[in-house]
């Protein structure tokens, strides 16, 4: 009976040994090639990317290609595979970017983004697809970053870039691309590349246009040399509203690789002090040669007064996002709901419905019966708008009895556009115009797309 | 806003616009390229007259997306000959013959 007991002991303990070893084995694994991405919420230190002696077999053989160049060269890829890349953004700019990179082998690669996966995303955020609507970006871009190079680590961040953590986390990376799509964001990218000492490729691009320029680079101006102050809110676009095509992004993105696998390997860039613009519509690159380095730039000049990150939706008067601001500018008996009007329509009530989205935006959707004209015809009081504006308004008073002004409501995509109609025609009633009562349509048609009518398009 | 400068028997000077970047070309009707007739200066014309010209001659609805005070508003990039104005003086230099003016607005979507 001992004897049996001491054999399943002994038995039992080898046994226990080899899960242990299994465990570590495992782990160790999982260490290196971590099966399920961990998606970070806040910054965390890095262990130091760790030098490669030599090519492997397999290194030589994934990267022959480019290992032929003499521009690159061994030397050059093994520069790569320890150099680590923060990219602010995986969007439009950010996707094409960190794609490239991981193809070319660099050591690795941070991939941030605040946002999620959306629809109106993908036909320029080439990463995603339709499976990760909802999911994190970060992870998203991670997890096909590691699809197509499980060699490279990726570290997914799904987090607002601020003031509280720029600074930890851009300390971290060799090289700082700026794919970010909001005017603060790329003053606080800056600041903190210049704080940290880190070069930034930066790229944006808008509608069918794109620029590049590599800032805080061997002695090369920074981004508030060029901006010493930021635009006023209401002249900067953004995609949602401006529309970009897919495309144009997606050529910035692969210039800001270019770049980036240049200063990587040790060529260096060529784009400090240099504004790169690209026309998509004549298929035109232009190359400007900027200011240098300025002496009295308020970050990286000779007496900074920017030494600690700032607050910069403060400094440029916006949110550091790309959505639509919303704007008030009218008094609550100014604007009625989509819900009410809904109940004028209901009850056929004796009314103009104006329209004031430009026509490109009136040809994909558009409720029946409205009549458009667009904002900026309003704005230059166009002629012919005026005037086919006035003869529907003197139809609806032949309808209406009496001694009246006709009700207009106002309408355009979210409630911003038709507020300032609002202010425009309120002040040509009477003069311009015969009296009229104006409202706005809170919210617009996205409001009425998602509270009254489903079958409505968004865009 | 690409504004190509000749200069004509001192009579006048021709202007070659062509409208483009960053959205510069939508204040202007969207047009990207259209040609204009300068008038006669006594002194060479400077970009900070020029400024004014444009103003008062191009840009009549919300010249405060192009220009505040007497220089371009935050977030334009002024161009002379492929270089920044910051190198060639600024509101202060003298437009030549065959000058090339540009003026850009800053992306920020990505």
């Amino acid at each position: 009976m001992s004897q049996v007991l001491s054999r399943l002991k002994t038995k039992l303990q080898e046994q226990e040994k080899e899960i242990a070893a299994l465990k570590s084995k495992l782990a160790q694994l999982e260490k290196s090639h971590p099966s399920v991405l961990e998606l970070h919420d806040k910054v965390t230190p890095l262990t130091p990317l760790k030098p490669k002696p030599a090519l492997s077999n397999e290194d030589i053989m994934r990267y022959s290609r480019q290992l032929l160049l003499p521009e690159l060269g061994v030397q050059g890829q093994l520069n790569l595979s320890k150099t680590s890349v923060l990219i602010v953004g995986c969007g439009g700019l950010g996707c094409p970017l960190a794609q490239y990179l991981a193809a070319a082998g660099i050591g690795r690669l941070g991939l941030l983004d605040y946002d999620e996966v959306e629809l109106s995303n993908l036909h320029r955020q080439v990463l995603h697809g339709e499976e990760n609507q909802g999911q994190a970006k970060a992870l998203s871009a991670a997890n096909a970053v590691r699809r197509l190079n499980s060699t490279v680590e990726c570290i997914p961040y799904h987090l607002q870039l601020s003031t509280e953590n720029a600074l930890q986390l851009i300390q971290q990376y060799d090289i700082v691309a700026d794919c970010s799509d909001n005017v603060p964001t790329r003053y606080l990218v800056n600041d903190a590349c210049v704080l940290n000492g880190k070069p930034l490729v930066s790229a944006s691009a808008l509608r069918m246009e794109g620029q590049l320029t590599v800032y805080n680079y061997c002695g090369g101006p920074c981004y508030r040399c060029l901006y010493p102050r930021p635009p006023p809110p209401e002249t900067v676009t953004n995609c949602s509203d401006g529309g970009v095509l897919g495309v144009v992004p997606g050529i910035m993105g692969c210039f800001q690789a270019l770049e980036v696998i240049k200063i990587a390997s040790g060529q260096g860039s060529s784009s400090s002090q240099q504004l790169v613009m690209f026309d998509a519509q004549d298929t035109r690159f232009r190359t400007i040669k900027l200011r240098p380095k300025q002496a009295n730039c308020a970050v990286c000049g000779e007496s900074p007064s920017v030494t600690k990150l700032v607050d910069y939706e403060s400094f440029c008067g916006a949110a550091a996002t790309d959505k639509c601001r919303r704007l008030n500018l009218l008094s609550r008996d100014q604007r009625i709901t989509v819900q009410d009007y809904q109940s004028i329509k209901d009850k056929a009530e004796l009314h103009l419905l104006l329209d004031v989205r430009p026509l490109v935006e009136v040809d994909i959707c558009c409720l029946p019966s409205s009549l458009n004209i667009p904002l900026s015809s309003l704005e230059e009081r166009k002629r012919e708008h005026i005037q086919l504006f006035q003869e529907r308004i003197s139809q609806l008073k032949e309808q209406m009895a009496g001694d009246c002004q006709p009700p207009v409501y106002v309408i355009c995509k979210q409630g911003n556009d038709s507020q300032k109609a609002v202010q425009i025609l309120e002040k040509m009633s009477g003069s311009e115009v015969d009296s009229i009562t104006v409202k706005d349509i809170c919210g617009g048609l996205m409001a009425w797309a998602k509270k009254i009518d489903p079958a409505f398009p968004q865009y | 806003l690409t504004l190509i400068v000749c200069q004509n028997s001192h009579v006048y000077y021709i202007f070659d616009l062509s409208l483009c970047s960053g959205g510069a070309e939508l204040l202007f009707n969207g047009v990207k390229e259209h040609h204009v007739t300068l008038p006669s200066h006594s002194e060479p014309w400077d970009i900070k007259q020029l400024l004014v010209w444009i103003q008062q001659n191009l840009l009549k609805e919300r010249p405060e997306l192009f220009v505040q005070g007497d220089s371009v508003r935050p977030g334009i990039l002024v161009l002379i000959n492929d270089a920044d104005w910051e190198l060639m003086g600024e509101l202060d230099y003298k437009l030549q013959d065959q000058d090339n003016i540009v003026f850009i607005s800053t992306l920020h979507g990505g």
